[in-house]
């Protein structure tokens, strides 16, 4: 059966060619507090969308509750302000409904790891191609400053006066045990990287996390600070990069070795340790991705930054097609009047 | 000897046995069967939460009741007249439905001593007085299983997998049934299995053989053909109902269908069928949980689907805050609640209506959404096809209530002619330059549907408050003030837009018995019992809840006394009387079981008797018993 969807999908989308990022900033004023990290990631997203070659009435952004979820407000695309927590699902519906459509999520530490935390894990395992940005600001702002689940142990806010009791989640990690294909992380005080990694999510077929640690000025200014501000950040991240060794530090002087399936930090210099002795990345390799993730809360190690992992996998809308698809081939188009008679019918005269 | 033969206007049978013993099984075929010979027909699947109960246990008994005759079948049967029991749990457990005389078939290899103390028996029925006021056949069906099958060469670990067929052949030797509908679904479901086929076709053969030679079974008994409107018939659950009533919608209204959904007794039927339905283009969900199942099918009406979930009490209750963000979005979504009992997991399998306030009122915020109703398992057809044109039409959410008993019972059902059904036609957006997401078609008050894809018009929508006719969002008091009451007036207006309210007997007068949902067939058959025997009383049933058909009220002043049936304490009782200002008398029961026609008749012969009461005083309390 034709439906109307078809016949909407078949008129031509016309001038995707010449959009700029102009196109993608509706006529509202951005409510989010000044300097706020999320602001750092609106840029980047605007300015990547006419890159990606696709009508924007077939871009849509998704987003839950959380200062994130006001995201699809400031893009001119089809967009979605869901309910607390639950931006996967209605993304879910929506990519598996329409797979001809580019599907965002804007979510945040909150929305995705609290209330929303069983959806993400069944969305990771299930692998509907979508691309999920979480806002990871270690704290709840819109409801003014409690401890979220990436909150660390101890952290003082206003429902944890005294210091949060619980251990945070290290989102990454999660995805990666959840199945994810694609896990990165990034931060918003380097816009052009951050392109570089929507963008990589983008090209990912099937489910795209990337944690994106943005700076909550007013509950929690400075969280970051030690990976994002431009005077610390080499020496205290690294930056993955496929088939690169992993290399860091302020004078690219560090590396990341694995001794056994622990990383150790060795010191390059001549006569010592090289090049040719440090970890190489492979974000095709699990194993790898998981001893990367679990670097995040070391007091040592650098913090991963970048593609973790991508792996490729058929996605649950695809594999929906395939089934009708199949379905129909093997057994003809479904007969509605046949459908309706049933296993058994009589007739009366 | 010559058997006698009896006619028999109407007949309730009730097959009794272990979890696994294949009762629903062959409830099923013989009440499809009962359909094939050209009766009108009502079964009850009646059966334990726990999947395979301990073998021989109280709470392990699995029934399934069939009542069917000539004419005015619309339920599933009072009182039992014929039992067949498969072991003492199952005499035990059902006895209490069967009436004095009954036909008792028993198998009394299910009476050996570890059985009878399972069952709670001191001691052996078939031998004590027990069962002296009903007449007994016992069977050793084992035995007389194995016997039929001498001359074939069958396996006997299947011939042992045969015995409800046996039992089947023998309830279809008692009412002189046709064997050929159940034959040909032998045939059916074990395609390629010849061996398979051959045992299963023999025990059906044999169970009526060994009826026919049997001096026990003395009586035969015929049940004349109905006088049924011409056309294909078949049987169909409530559940079976839904499902095929949202795929011909999505049909008519050129969509594709989405379900997202969550498995929960008992709707899981319609989640399990939608997902056999690929070849049609269907796609489904079977989501992490139900709010996932809920915001799904959000997601895919946002993309333009039918978009659709189905769940049970606890299910709906989750999907609260989401049923108020399609409400706040105007988004198109059908909301199908299998009503159970409650609260909490209450008893899972057993029906009850009392998510009706939670239908109506249950979401924070002032959140109005259209609610139907569907009176019978056949009525489910054309109820979801209802809720797919007011959801489209109206662009809302609807909630479709259908319940355990209607959910899982079954009755025939005359196959519509596809082409003869209204079509169904949501209102896309066409212009981008005119286009905003808020503007409203002043008749439906409904906003235009556009949806990714559409060029040059491109919007966001969500749970936030949004100016009128822009979408924007907006926090402005009176916008909110305009917003609330727009919405309000879109459900309320769809009151013009249904049927009104049809009353059988005289148009006024002084009781007027009104009925909801699932409680029509043992109402109407009361009303038409009560009116047979000489009463006075008129009946109607409500299959639009939210708005109420705009001429109830009417109706309520054309009647002295109102009285409501109602599986609950009297939720549709209590919204009337807000609504209209008028008492209400409420007939309630909550025992997970569906209302018996005599409960109902005979609380209505007391009101008729109670000419005291007879001029209700509209506002004076009332000292006399206002519910019954």
């Amino acid at each position: 059966m034709k439906t109307i969807i078809d016949q909407i999908l078949e008129k031509p989308h016309v001038g995707a060619s010449s959009l700029t990022s102009k196109d993608f900033k509706p006529d509202v004023d951005v409510r989010w507090c000044a300097g706020c990290g999320a602001i750092s990631v609106l840029s980047p997203a605007q300015r990547l969308m006419p890159d990606l070659g696709i009508p924007k009435e077939k871009i849509v952004f998704v987003s839950g509750i959380g200062c994130s979820g006001r995201f699809p407000y400031y893009m001119d695309t089809y967009g979605f302000h869901g309910i607390h927590g639950r931006a996967l699902p209605i993304a879910s519906g929506l990519k598996i409904a329409r797979p001809d459509l580019s599907v965002w999520v804007v979510t945040g530490d909150g929305d995705n790891m609290s209330i929303g935390g069983n959806h993400f894990i069944h969305a990771c395992r299930r692998n509907v191609d979508m691309n999920v940005l979480m806002f990871n600001n270690e704290v709840y702002s819109l409801t003014k400053g409690q401890y979220s689940p990436t909150s660390h142990r101890g952290q003082i806010t206003k429902s944890s006066p005294l210091g949060a009791l619980d251990d945070p989640f290290n989102p990454v990690a999660l995805a990666l045990g959840a199945s994810a294909t694609f896990v990165a992380r990034g931060h918003d005080k380097d816009r052009t990287q951050l392109q570089q990694l929507l963008l990589k999510a983008h090209q990912h077929k099937g489910f795209s996390f990337v944690e994106i640690y943005t700076n909550c000025r007013i509950f929690n200014d400075g969280a970051f600070d030690l990976y994002t501000n431009g005077e610390t950040r080499e020496d205290h991240t690294v930056w993955l990069e496929h088939g690169k060794p992993l290399v860091f530090g302020k004078k690219k002087d560090k590396g990341i070795k694995l001794d056994g399936f622990t990383p150790i930090i060795i010191e390059l210099r001549e006569g010592g340790q090289s090049i040719n002795d440090v970890l190489v990345h492979n974000e095709k390799d699990s194993t790898l991705a998981f001893i990367l993730a679990n670097m995040t809360y070391s007091e040592t190690l650098p913090r991963p930054m970048g593609v973790l992992q991508n792996l490729e996998r058929s996605s649950y809308e695809e594999r929906v097609v395939e089934q009708i698809q199949h379905e129909v081939e093997t057994k003809g188009i479904g007969n509605l009047e046949s459908l309706l008679l049933g296993g058994s019918y009589w007739e009366v005269r | 000897m010559d058997k006698i033969i009896e006619h028999l206007e109407e007949v309730t049978v009730r097959f009794a046995g272990d979890s696994g013993d294949g009762m629903q099984l062959i409830g099923t075929q013989f009440s499809d069967t009962a359909g094939f010979a050209g009766n009108e027909v009502n079964t009850f699947p009646d059966y334990p939460s726990e999947i395979r109960a301990p073998e021989g246990t109280l709470y392990g008994v699995s029934a399934f009741q069939v009542h069917f005759g000539t004419k005015n079948i619309h339920t599933s049967g009072d009182f039992v007249d014929v039992l067949v029991a498969m072991n003492a749990a199952s005499l035990k457990v059902n006895l209490p439905h069967v009436r004095e005389q009954g036909l008792l078939i028993l198998n009394t290899e299910g009476f050996d001593d570890r059985n009878l103390k399972l069952a709670g028996y001191a001691g052996n029925p078939l031998t004590d007085n027990t069962l002296s006021k009903y007449t007994v056949v016992p069977v050793e069906m084992n035995k007389e299983l194995k016997k039929a099958f001498i001359e074939v060469d069958v396996p006997s670990k299947l011939v042992q997998k045969t015995r409800n067929i046996f039992a089947l052949g023998i309830t279809y030797w008692l009412f002189n049934r046709p064997l050929e509908a159940t034959v040909s679904w032998i045939n059916k479901k074990f395609k390629g299995k010849e061996d398979v086929i051959l045992a299963n076709v023999h025990a059906l053969q044999g169970g009526w053989n060994f009826a026919d030679k049997n001096p026990d079974f003395r009586k035969q008994f015929i049940i004349d053909k109905s006088q049924l409107p011409p056309g294909k018939y078949r049987s169909i659950t409530g559940n079976q109902a839904v499902a095929l009533g949202l795929v011909v919608a999505a049909t008519k209204a050129k969509l594709p269908l989405f379900l997202g959904s969550y498995p929960i007794t008992p709707a899981t039927d319609i989640l399990h069928a939608i997902s056999g339905y690929k070849k049609y283009g269907v796609k489904h969900l079977q989501a992490e949980d139900e709010i996932a199942g809920i915001a799904s099918a959000i997601g895919a009406a946002f993309g333009g689907s039918l978009a659709v979930t189905t769940t049970s009490g606890p299910g709906l209750s989750l999907k609260s805050e989401a049923i108020g963000l399609a409400i706040m979005t105007e988004l198109p979504l059908i909301i199908v609640d299998v009503q159970r009992a409650g609260p909490s997991t209450g008893l899972p399998t057993k029906t009850e209506q009392s998510d009706l306030m939670q239908a109506m009122y249950g979401r924070h915020g002032e959140a109005p959404m259209p609610v139907l109703a569907a009176a019978s398992a056949a009525d489910c057809f054309e109820m979801t096809l209802e809720a797919a044109r007011i959801a489209l039409k109206y662009m809302t959410p609807v909630m479709l209530l259908s319940d355990g008993y209607i959910g899982q019972a079954s009755e025939p059902w005359r196959i519509p002619e596809l082409d003869k059904l209204p079509e169904i036609a949501p209102r896309f957006a066409e212009d981008a330059a005119t286009f905003k997401p808020y503007l409203r078609n002043p008749d439906t008050l409904s906003r235009l549907w556009a949806i990714p894809g559409m060029q040059g018009m491109e919007h966001r929508i969500g749970g936030l408050e949004k100016e009128d006719g822009s979408g924007v969002v907006s926090h402005d008091p009176m916008n909110h003030q305009k917003m609330v009451e727009l919405r309000q007036k879109k459900v309320d207006g769809i009151a013009n837009d249904i049927p009104e309210l049809e009353i059988i007997g005289e148009q006024q007068g002084d009781l007027l018995l009104l009925s909801w949902g699932s409680t029509f067939g043992a109402a109407k058959t009361a009303f038409e019992h009560l009116t047979a025997q000489g009463h006075t009383l008129s009946f109607a049933h409500l299959r639009y809840l939210n708005p109420f058909p705009k001429n109830l009220g009417d109706v309520l002043n054309h009647f002295d006394r109102v009285v409501i049936p109602e599986l609950n304490l009297g939720q549709l009782k209590n919204l009337i009387q807000a609504r209209y200002m008028k008492r209400i008398m409420g007939i309630n029961k909550v025992q997970g079981k569906p209302f018996k026609s005599i409960e109902l008749e005979e609380k209505l012969r007391v009101l008729i008797n109670m000419r005291d009461i007879k001029k209700w005083p509209a506002n004076k309390k009332v000292d006399l018993p206002v519910d019954l």
